[in-house]
């Protein structure tokens, strides 16, 4: 327990000091992003890397949160905070209620149903070209401000992504290891022992659907009002492929490798620039590489490929089982 | 132009385009019937054959049916090798870790084409010439008619084989108890990593004779392999003629929504079907409910 | 306590039970026996409400809880255990019987991500019942360990262990004994024993008959899908029809 306090402390300032290292340059802006997809990795694991339940429609989320938002202060002008909140809880309603339908799948059946609610999403923004702007985009998104200040610089927005960003990492590391943690993983493990030792699965699944739904409309809101232009592209199938290959570098259920996961898949077309044609190879390689080699993410796997290497012990193989 | 005109000529090129869908179809079944896998890699080998025998006949000027060949030949081996390398190791996994690493075999299979064709979009010549035909007033390209007789023979030639051949039965076996079927002696093994090959095989097959009416390009495999999905669940992933059914029907349904409502919606009402199903008959449209487990 | 009334399930047309009934008595260990597809383990599925019967009727403790969800049967301090042991194996072994104090508990989402002081008294009982579950079962030293690197044995007890912790009226298991050795399948007599000593009603389908013999006050014989006896040890042991049914007529 301290333990867990400890290493939030120390994220939390290696956070707040980050930026001294940064600088105010475009590395910052790229922070910014990090930021908004460490919220969004971490709304994934939730669900998969607790609950074992995966989502392949996370992006369809961020994007009506994205656009509940930018759509309200855009073009009928409602203030950005109250956008957001209104963004937040529309799509904690809508998550809730196709949470039923779409989690009595399992498996492969859950996968494709929560992809084709991606991908019909996406549609949506696509072609309803008079609220949305469809494919080109919408633009003349507000700034956030508060008491005077507008998050209008990459150095404010930081801040600002990263208060959110730290609170969602704490509130998710605090449910992790609480009873409803142990529920959801139980339903991960053994859904019928779960139920028989009086878990509600299915309402619980649900639930845990929905606030994954929410945090990552939150994401959506925090991108609209620093971007201030959206356009559905950020909202495809590449990017809920993109966010599943985070929570996996990072390991599933490991809140703060969720983080590293975002970084890594972040930074990296920053630094290789050439990466970025290559990128869905990267995303595929790496799916399969580290499930089939990692099955623990890099958080735990790396530790544990250190001890193999030093003192001889062998790599432990995956032991999940069939479920 | 009249409406009734309209009608026919959506439902004659739906059904065209339902045929492929009807395919791909199959080579889910297939995977799913001896794995109980969802091979959502699927697509890619869709995208391969076309992709592929484009590059035989256009870049390396093979003759047209050496080049399909040559491209199922190429499909079906990457297929295999799919399999050999990220499914065989991980037999008795979790089903989460293989929706996962068929997710990552197939944007790596479409990175790879990426990579080697770039992001344009190409066109395979017709088969037999571009005189559209015109029948009760709808037109119909030969491409079509070429559809229509290669699913056929696909659909024949997959029932004879899994109701046929030893291989076919065998396989059959293994997707009803794999336990017994080692013990009368199948190699379950052997059984799985055929499937994989058949069903790249069928894939890629669709690919080929879909891409001179639509074109193709490196990501073409995720929506066709989603629709062909679409039409394996409609016909309760038993790979028989419920999935031929599922396919035509969504081909159909696909059609027609675009002609007559808009053709910007036209890939979102494969997916409306295929959420209404997967919520409401997850069995299949024509499999009578079975007993249900809480 | 239990009472089974005229339960028929047939999957795909075939008829896995056949209009079995019986009563399962309060501070009894009842024993359910019979040869392999006798309908044993679908029994037990029927009535802690993993499948719903095709007809007939289940009553606990005077209320019909036919179709009842596992989840709303554990409310009622209803519990099972599991023929392939069910554990989360991911989870320590402290953890695992935790989760089944998850009825004993009541901190919701909020409470848990905001650790509301309400919230972080109750982990704390929380905490120190399941360690006094592990202590009863005997599994105290193995607390920290994951339950999926448990030998087979250890595995069994903290499933009942785990069982235990939802302070349950009726447990239901499934083969307790299966796959364990004989030095463990003795120290299981005694737990169960101490179970029914501390006032739970104990049902259990085995195979094992020294040890249905051993500890079982009634016993139940179904033979496929349906009763084919009912009685007390003894009398089992003596009834041709039983006698038959496990040798065989050949």
């Amino acid at each position: 327990m301290k333990q867990e306090l400890l290493k939030f402390f120390l994220f939390t300032a290696l956070i707040g000091i980050a930026p001294v290292f940064i600088g105010k340059g475009y590395l910052i802006n790229v922070f910014v992003f990090v930021g908004i997809y460490t919220i969004l990795a971490v709304a994934l694991n939730l669900l998969l890397g607790l609950a074992g339940q995966i989502s392949l429609g996370q992006a369809a989320f961020f994007g009506l949160g994205a656009y509940i938002s930018g759509v309200l202060t855009a073009t009928h002008a409602v203030n950005p905070w109250l956008s957001m909140v209104i963004a937040v809880v529309t799509v904690g309603i809508i998550a809730f209620i196709l949470g039923f339908p779409i989690l009595k799948l399992k498996g492969h059946y859950l996968a494709m149903a929560t992809l084709g609610m991606g991908i019909i999403v996406y549609i949506i923004f696509n072609e309803t070209v008079d609220i949305t702007g469809g494919p080109s985009g919408l633009s003349g998104i507000p700034h956030l401000s508060l008491g005077g200040i507008i998050f209008n610089s990459d150095l404010k927005n930081y801040y600002l992504v990263w208060f959110f960003a730290v609170t969602i990492i704490l509130l998710s590391v605090n449910l992790a290891a609480s009873r409803i943690g142990r529920a959801l993983r139980a339903i991960h493990d053994s859904e019928v022992a779960a139920r028989i030792m009086g878990v509600n699965a299915r309402l619980l699944k649900v639930q845990i659907f929905s606030i994954s739904g929410v945090i990552s409309a939150l994401a959506g809101s925090l991108y609209a009002h620093t971007v201030t232009f959206i356009s559905p592209t950020s909202f495809g199938f590449n990017v809920s492929i993109e966010l599943l290959t985070m929570v996996i570098i990072g390991g599933l259920g490991s809140i703060y490798g969720s983080f590293l996961g975002a970084a890594i898949l972040t930074l990296l077309p920053e630094f290789f620039r050439t990466f970025q044609d290559y990128d869905i190879i990267v995303y595929g390689l790496t799916l399969i590489v580290i499930t089939m080699f990692m099955p623990g993410g890099l958080v735990r796997g790396v530790p544990l490929l250190f001890r193999s290497l030093f003192k001889k012990e062998p790599m432990p193989q995956s032991n999940e089982k069939r479920g | 132009m009249d409406l009734s005109e309209d009608i026919l000529q959506y439902i004659l090129s739906g059904l065209s385009t339902g045929a492929i869908y009807a395919v791909i179809g199959l080579g889910f079944a297939i995977i799913y019937n001896s794995t109980s896998i969802i091979n959502f890699a699927q697509g890619e080998f869709v995208m391969l054959g076309g992709m592929l025998t484009l590059f035989f006949h256009v870049t390396l000027f093979l003759s047209l049916p050496f080049s399909i060949f040559l491209a199922v030949l190429v499909a079906t081996a990457v297929g295999a090798l799919f399999e050999r390398l990220a499914i065989s190791p991980l037999k008795n996994a979790d089903p989460l870790i293989l929706v996962i690493i068929t997710i990552g075999g197939s944007i790596l299979i479409r990175g790879i084409a990426m990579l080697l064709w770039g992001k344009d979009t190409y066109v395979l010549p017709m088969f037999s010439g571009d005189e559209p035909i015109v029948l009760w007033g709808a037109t119909l390209m030969p491409q079509n008619f070429w559809i229509f007789g290669i699913t056929l023979i696909i659909i024949v030639a997959n029932r004879l084989f899994f109701h046929h051949s030893i291989i076919g039965k065998a396989m059959r076996a293994c997707s009803f108890n794999r336990v017994a079927s080692s013990l009368v002696g199948i190699n379950v093994k052997h059984t799985v990593l055929f499937s994989f090959a058949i069903s790249s095989a069928l894939g890629a097959a669709a690919g080929i004779i879909i891409a001179p009416l639509t074109m193709t390009s490196y990501d073409v495999g995720i929506m066709l392999g989603l629709k062909g999905f679409c039409a394996a669940i409609i016909g309760g992933m038993s790979g028989g003629i419920g999935t031929v059914a599922g396919g035509l029907i969504v081909g159909v349904l696909e059609s027609l929504g675009a002609g007559l409502i808009s053709s910007g919606y036209k890939d979102a009402i494969a997916f409306i079907i295929l959420l209404l199903i997967l919520f409401l008959r997850p069995q299949g449209l024509f499999v009578k409910g079975d007993t249900e487990r809480v | 306590m239990l009472r089974i009334e005229s339960i028929t399930k047939i999957f795909g047309g075939l008829k896995a039970l056949d209009e079995v009934s019986f009563t399962i008595s309060a501070g009894e260990i009842t024993g359910i026996i019979g040869p392999n597809g006798a309908g044993k383990t679908t029994l037990f599925n029927i009535v802690t409400g993993i499948y719903s019967p095709t007809s007939g009727k289940v009553f606990y403790e005077g209320k019909d809880i036919t179709g009842f969800p596992p989840e709303k049967l554990a409310g009622l301090s209803m519990v099972r255990t599991f023929q392939g042991i069910e554990l989360f194996g991911r989870m320590t072994v402290l953890e695992n019987v935790m989760v089944g104090l998850h009825t004993k508990s009541r901190s919701g989402i909020i409470a848990s991500a905001f650790k509301l002081p309400g919230h972080v008294r109750e982990e704390r009982r929380i905490r120190e019942r399941a360690s006094s579950w592990l202590e009863f079962a005997g599994l105290a030293d193995l607390a920290n360990t994951e339950a999926a690197n448990l030998p087979f044995g250890k595995g069994r007890l903290l499933e009942i262990a785990r069982a235990m912790a939802i302070e349950p009226h009726i447990i239901l298991m499934d083969e307790p004994a299966a796959g364990l050795n004989s030095r463990e399948t003795s120290d299981l007599a005694d737990l169960i024993k101490k179970i029914k000593e501390s006032g739970i009603t104990v049902a259990l389908v085995e195979h094992d008959m020294d040890l249905v013999m051993e500890i079982c006050d009634r016993i139940v014989v179904l033979n496929l899908g349906h009763k084919l006896a009912e009685g007390s040890p003894r009398e089992i042991q003596e009834d041709e029809k039983v006698i038959t049914a496990y040798l065989g007529e050949d």
